[in-house]
């Protein structure tokens, strides 16, 4: 409005420049953005004090809870900590997580390494192939019938080496590497550093934040996948803890929920109790450690954008 | 290059003097492209054969377009494709849109902190599992579900699970993906209204604009280059509707909405082994996706400038 703008930095008077108008619109946005929160916190929320509530009290109480109902107790988390099903998923996805990474993290730095390399004569050809897989694949089930012909069925490398390599993540971490100053890269080479040290030496050390992202997207991936499993692995013992979980909670296979109890009569009260501890339990670790990571996996977006 | 003058071997003996060690490196990352990228692409050759497990991929007899002729003539055709079509162009209605919205809403937020915490708290969503999203959405929408029953307070009498619902299926499939993917996707224009010079708005208002005219002519121009690309990528993907949520939220009563051309491949595939007859709904749609992801980058090179490639 006024040529004064140039010395605006409080608020206060920014307001009283922008008028009445924006005012009422800030006071609107706020209110907004608050119901906008809880509508996506009360889901949680409500599966959380779901499952401490009192198992047939819950099953009577229906509509929006706002507190636990009846008794609070801890019972169906015991119960769901006495189903060995749902303790060795939780160790069949430790086991794929950990050899997971270390497969996907390798492969990905010796295939960024190799695609930022310039002026080679094959690098650009060879990012072009890779490239096309993004967008074009053969499909669910001639992807089936080459996991079943290498042998790999109801196997959990079934779940680690076919999905060794995100395409978009290899492409995220090119663009960190390219992005290192070519004056390092040739300082190494003078120094008669082979490509191997290169990329230790030179390389990871300067790609750190990008290496966490990386490391948290792969982790995420390998934790929530549960379609491969579902296709490939046929033992129940084998099963990683999402594919538990969907057997548990969708397809309410009840010889599995049977696994925390034998008592029919119990099991049939506490089925739904079973149900939203079993989904706090499997949220807990990355929910618990996800405001500490966020910017990790924010920057990831960024980066991801940046070159896509 | 330095010109044809240099002999192709002598090209070929530097660049592997120079980067053969690379390459040594790369190797596992080729035999991986290979292995299990590549090689499916060729055995989707059994789209056009009479696969038989016992025979292989190659023993077994060519058939020609047989498959893709009786996909197209099967009854089930047109409603896979109108289904995937209404989820996906749903998704591009109103789930696309919301991303922009959130972000330029708490683009307008002051403080820092309350900021921060609508960040936090609206990414955190993208991370809990499909499986696990998928069952809460089980739970909420059933007979006795708080979902159903603040239904049933606010118009009348649904009183039953919402899952077995045809009609109900694409809301659910939207309304849970805007929940879950919001936060999330509004990261980019976040990023990218970040990026915008201050300047430009200091100009915008001692030209006597006021908020709403800042937003129109400043900030809007300054994420559509970004609107551009996610847009293209959302019309390159309209074929493409992932099978894994459809598959655990579809039922028997909801197939005539729910069922798109991925969860049929799936189903007649994998459950019912029919391989080469799935194979070839799945390479018919790939080639579609395919087909449409170029052709949205072309249109949006050539009228905008921007593309993904």
């Amino acid at each position: 409005m006024l040529h004064t703008a140039k010395a605006e930095h409080a608020s206060g008077s920014q307001l009283r420049q922008e008028g009445i108008g924006y005012s009422i619109f800030t006071v609107i946005n706020t209110i907004l953005l608050v119901l906008i929160c809880i509508i996506t916190l009360y889901p949680m929320y409500y599966v959380v004090i779901a499952s401490i509530s009192e198992a047939d009290v819950l099953g009577r109480n229906f509509g929006l809870l706002l507190l636990p109902v009846g008794q609070i107790n801890t019972y169906s988390y015991q119960l769901v900590f006495r189903n060995t099903l749902v303790l060795s998923g939780f160790a069949n996805t430790f086991i794929i997580l950990a050899v997971g990474l270390c497969v996907n993290m390798v492969l990905t730095c010796l295939g960024a390494y190799f695609l930022s390399l310039k002026g080679s004569i094959l690098s650009r050809p060879i990012a072009l192939l890779i490239l096309f897989t993004m967008y074009f694949s053969g499909g669910l089930v001639p992807e089936y019938l080459n996991i079943q012909s290498l042998g790999l069925i109801n196997s959990l490398w079934a779940l680690i080496i076919p999905v060794s390599i995100n395409t978009y993540n290899l492409l995220i971490m090119r663009s960190a590497f390219a992005s290192i100053p070519d004056s390092l890269v040739e300082a190494a080479k003078l120094d008669g550093a082979s490509h191997f040290k290169i990329l230790i030496r030179v390389f990871l050390p300067l790609s750190g934040a990008t290496l966490a992202v990386m490391v948290l997207y792969y982790a995420v991936g390998h934790w929530n996948s549960w379609f491969r499993a579902s296709l490939y692995i046929h033992d129940t013992t084998k099963y990683p803890l999402q594919l538990v979980l969907r057997q548990i909670l969708l397809l309410n296979q009840n010889s599995e929920l049977a696994a925390s109890t034998t008592d029919a009569g119990e099991l049939a009260k506490y089925a739904d109790s079973i149900k939203y501890a079993l989904i706090v339990i499997s949220c807990a670790p990355i929910l618990i450690l996800y405001p500490f990571l966020q910017r990790f996996f924010a920057k990831g977006v960024m980066v991801g954008a940046l070159k896509g | 290059m330095q010109g044809r003058r240099v002999p192709l071997g002598k090209k070929v003996g530097k660049d592997l003097r120079d980067f053969g060690g690379a390459y040594l490196l790369a190797l596992p990352v080729i035999i991986y492209y290979i292995l299990f990228h590549y090689k499916p692409l060729l055995g989707a050759v059994i789209a056009f054969k009479d696969f038989k497990p016992r025979l292989g991929i190659w023993g077994s007899k060519w058939v020609g377009l047989k498959y893709f002729e009786s996909f197209f003539s099967s009854f089930y055709f047109e409603r896979l494709i109108r289904n995937t079509l209404t989820i996906s162009l749903g998704g591009l209605l109103f789930t696309f849109p919301c991303a922009i919205i959130f972000a330029l809403m708490i683009n307008e937020v002051r403080s820092k902190w309350f900021k921060r915490t609508i960040q936090t708290v609206s990414y955190m969503p993208h991370f809990i599992s499909l499986v696990v999203v998928c069952s809460m959405i089980t739970l909420f929408v059933d007979k006795d579900g708080f979902i159903v029953q603040l239904i049933n307070l606010l118009n009348g009498n649904v009183n039953q699970n919402l899952l077995n619902i045809p009609s109900a299926f694409v809301p659910i499939y939207i309304l849970s993906d805007i929940w879950q993917e919001t936060g999330w996707n509004c990261i980019i224009y976040l990023a990218a209204l970040g990026a915008i010079d201050p300047e430009l708005y200091e100009a915008a208002r001692i030209d006597g604009a006021n908020r709403w005219q800042q937003t129109l002519h400043v900030t809007l121009p300054g994420i559509a280059r970004t609107i551009m690309l996610l847009l293209i990528l959302r019309v390159g993907s309209l074929m493409s509707v992932g099978h894994e949520k459809i598959i655990l939220l579809y039922n028997d009563y909801t197939m005539e909405t729910a069922d798109v051309i991925s969860s049929y491949v799936y189903r007649r595939g994998l459950i019912n082994a029919e391989y080469s007859f799935s194979t070839a709904v799945g390479l018919f749609n790939s080639v579609i996706n395919f087909a449409l992801v170029v052709l949205a980058n072309f249109i949006s090179n050539k009228t905008s400038g921007y593309g993904i490639w």
